[in-house]
């Protein structure tokens, strides 16, 4: 029998707005942009609900209802859980009603959905046991397999996640390090003992989360009854198919027919003969694992390079993120929820995101998404409101008064 | 072609942009006659001065200098063979283009900037050939919007509307033409300036005059432009005024002349900050690579700039450039700073943030060479090239 994987990512950032140079001293709030511009989080946040978070998963709601065998899988970031609650509540009881149904499976990430664990391990550490405690307050479950932001993953982080008891990983099903292999099956990380390793196939993933709208693309426009013919068409296991939930409605908008995609994909998936639709947890259960796999160096879900080199490919981010994690023990000492809780927020892998300068340098600005005007301003901005942390942690005592 | 000046007889980036196209453009095969106005010192080898394969240079005796106002025209120029005023002279420069068009065998003919409207005016009169006229800069943006003098915009209008098409130099100046001078915008193409070595500052090894300053580990900050309305030089001294409160180890340095540069001078002592600001005066050469290799950052603060190949000067050099939203120039790189004029307070927190993050600096510098290294010449020349082509058949 051949399953269909389904996990889906929910994350929202806490955006840094435009924290001046001169505010540095006098202003202790990053996250509070009230413009009309894209850093101001409220905003976003009720956008997307708008746009995709409350129609896919009121559509899913149905779907789930109609279709008794179909599964999903989340995995929603702390910051993202917390906008919900306070800009979209709404949002946030559909994704608790989903999980209700009992089909539907949450794994675990960082609650800040950072990049500490090739940072600090022990902050890593805090930061998984603070989402496994928001995701059992809100949706009463505990999660058993475990992803790391952005899909980074390493031998490492495979045997970490065995340690703390979970069940499996999840990581990008990258051709140059699987070689032969092919992404449908289940593995295990080199030198682990048990834990399971999936491994997205980001070819049909991608089909849907990039290139669903693209009227360049030979295969547009892309029907459900077209997609489930692929997948009937595709070898092995577990079609493990991982993309942003935002896909639904906000990276592809409605009048691309996502909609109707999502809504009629069950039903073709199920005429294929053979078929059922698992989540993590139940494919890792069903399947033997077919060999181990090796990879002794970061492997993520980013663009072409596959690697961090869009978070901290370039000197700005690298001394961003320094900067950042240099000052945990100082930060740690303090014990100020606050101070603590603004420092982790500017961990979340966004921030370093927009200082990527990769499509930027050359040219191809289209593919720089980001509410800043270009990675020099999220830079500045960072960096001004990261010196007003510094200032409150008492590491710089030199900045000059600002007025 | 009529034109302007020519570089070293420049006083801007008019006549770079005029080299840096006409050089190119007479790579893809153009032959061009180039009419230049300039004073015309007895017994200069005119005739001998070859700039480059197809180009002939034609020289018109007068005392028109780019960037001429009525004022400065007056206190300069006309006297002895010249006219009398700035508007006789223009006339008689148009006056020439006629004679020149009656004597010599061409297909297009192309005037570069108000001053030589007339002529491509008077030049199309007479041959009955298309007419393209391309825009450097408006009465606009020289004037800042305030003060524009009425009988430079009425050349302006009519050889925009004499002209069969218009080049601006970005979307910024064709905004202001279509707008401010009731033109179509389909007769109006957008052709960006380019750089390349012909026309960029070299690299110099010895910075003999500013290595010891340097060294003690000081910082130097570039504002490099005409010293007038239009290139924002106050703005420029009001953000050196903020950034001076946050590190007093910079130093400004305001390179060029014009017709602010005593008011600036004594603005700067009005902030305070005469002890850390340099007038350099205009520079050539030798003078103003080295100004450009040894500063710290570039800053573009206009006020309205057509386009601004200062700041594709600086950047060719790995040097991060912080420029204006009201610049053309803003439209085609996207690895510098960018700010509104008015934003004091942004400049100054943008060159602070340059001055104090090396992170920042290597980035902005080496995204920024790289990217100036794509825009050239030989691009804007196959654009109008293009243009021509397109004219010569739709005319015939």
């Amino acid at each position: 029998m051949k399953s269909v994987c389904f996990y889906f990512q929910v994350h929202q950032p806490y955006r840094v707005k435009r924290y001046r140079l001169f505010d540095v001293g006098n202003d202790a709030e990053y996250f509070n942009d009230r413009s009309e511009s894209d850093l101001n989080n409220r905003r976003i946040v009720e956008k997307v609900a708008r746009k995709s978070y409350v129609p896919t998963t009121s559509l899913l709601l149905k779907l789930l209802r109609e279709h008794p065998e179909l599964r999903v899988s989340f995995s929603f970031s702390g910051t993202a859980l917390e906008q919900l609650e306070r800009y979209a509540p709404e949002a946030l009881q559909l994704f608790k009603d989903v999980v209700d149904t009992g089909q539907v499976e949450v794994l675990g990430e960082t609650y800040y959905h950072s990049l500490a664990f090739f940072y600090s391990l022990p902050e890593f550490e805090r930061q998984v046991a603070k989402h496994r405690d928001a995701v059992r307050r809100i949706f009463g479950v505990w999660p058993r397999v475990f992803r790391n932001t952005e899909l980074s993953y390493r031998n490492d982080v495979g045997h970490w996640a065995e340690r703390a008891g979970y069940a499996g990983v999840i990581a990008e099903g990258w051709d140059p390090i699987l070689g032969w292999r092919s992404p449908n099956h289940v593995y295990r990380p080199k030198g682990a003992e048990r834990i399971a390793l999936l491994l997205k196939n980001y070819r049909l993933s991608d089909d849907v989360a990039f290139r669903f709208s693209s009227k360049n693309w030979s295969e547009w426009p892309l029907t459900a009854e077209k997609y489930g013919k692929w997948i009937e068409a595709t070898d092995g296991d577990t079609i493990n198919l991982f993309m942003d939930y935002e896909t639904f409605g906000e990276h592809q908008w409605e009048d691309t027919g996502i909609f109707n995609f999502l809504e009629q994909l069950p039903r073709e998936i199920l005429k294929i003969p053979d078929i059922a639709f698992k989540t993590p947890s139940e494919v890792i259960a069903h399947y033997d694992q077919k060999d181990e796999v090796d990879m002794p160096t970061i492997v993520t879900w980013a663009d072409t390079d596959r690697d961090l080199t869009a978070w901290v490919g370039n000197p700005m981010q690298r001394a961003a993120i320094e900067s950042l994690y240099s000052l945990e023990d100082n930060i740690i000492a303090r014990n100020d929820h606050k101070l603590l809780e603004d420092w982790r927020r500017m961990q979340t892998s966004d921030h370093f995101y927009y200082m990527c300068t990769k499509w930027f340098a050359d040219g191809d600005v289209h593919a720089y998404f980001s509410p800043y005007e270009s990675p020099y301003d999220a830079y500045i901005a960072y960096m001004n409101a990261l010196s007003d942390l510094q200032l409150r942690v008492g590491t710089s005592k030199a900045f000059p008064a600002a007025r | 072609m009529f034109g302007w000046e020519f570089p070293p007889f420049n006083s801007g980036g008019l006549g770079v942009a005029c080299l840096g196209l006409t050089r190119s453009l007479a790579q893809t095969g153009a032959e061009i006659i180039f009419v230049m106005p300039k004073r015309l010192d007895i017994g200069a080898p005119w005739a001998k001065l070859v700039f480059a394969d197809g180009v002939i240079l034609e020289p018109f005796d007068s005392a028109l200098s780019a960037y001429a106002t009525g004022a400065s025209y007056d206190s300069a120029g006309g006297e002895g063979i010249y006219g009398q005023d700035l508007f006789s002279e223009v006339a008689r420069y148009a006056r020439y283009g006629g004679e020149l068009a009656r004597k010599e065998q061409f297909d297009v003919i192309y005037a570069h900037e108000w001053l030589s409207f007339g002529a491509g005016m008077k030049a199309k009169e007479i041959s009955g050939k298309p007419l393209i006229v391309h825009v450097h800069a408006t009465e606009f943006d020289r004037t800042g919007g305030q003060g524009v003098n009425q009988a430079v915009y009425d050349i302006e209008r009519a050889g925009l509307h004499a002209a069969d098409r218009i080049i601006a130099v970005s979307e910024y100046t064709k905004n202001i033409i279509v707008n401010t001078y009731d033109i179509s915008p389909e007769k109006v193409s957008v052709v960006y300036n380019g750089i390349d070595d012909t026309t960029a500052p070299k690299h110099r090894e010895d910075l003999s005059r500013l290595r010891a300053l340097k060294r003690t580990g000081q910082k130097l900050v570039l504002f490099l432009g005409r010293i007038t309305l239009q290139k924002g030089p106050d703005y420029f001294l009001r953000a050196a005024k903020r950034v001076l409160e946050y590190d007093k180890d910079v130093f400004f340095i305001v390179s060029g002349s014009g017709d602010m540069e005593r008011d600036m001078m004594v603005f700067a002592g009005q902030l305070g900050i005469a002890h850390r600001v340099f007038f350099t005066g205009f520079l050539h050469g030798r003078d103003r690579d080295e100004i450009y290799a040894a500063a710290d950052l570039f800053v573009m603060p206009s006020v309205s700039e057509p386009f601004g190949i200062a700041a594709l000067e600086a950047m060719r050099m790995g040097k991060p450039a912080l420029i204006s939203k009201q610049s053309g120039v803003a439209e085609v790189v996207n690895n510098a700073l960018k700010v509104d004029f008015w934003d004091v307070e942004k400049m100054a927190e943008g060159i602070i943030s340059i001055l104090k993050s090396p992170a920042l600096r290597y980035s902005l510098g080496e995204h920024g060479k790289r990217e100036a290294h794509r825009i050239t010449w030989d691009d804007a020349a196959l654009k109008v090239s293009g243009i021509v082509q397109d004219l010569l058949v739709s005319s015939r």
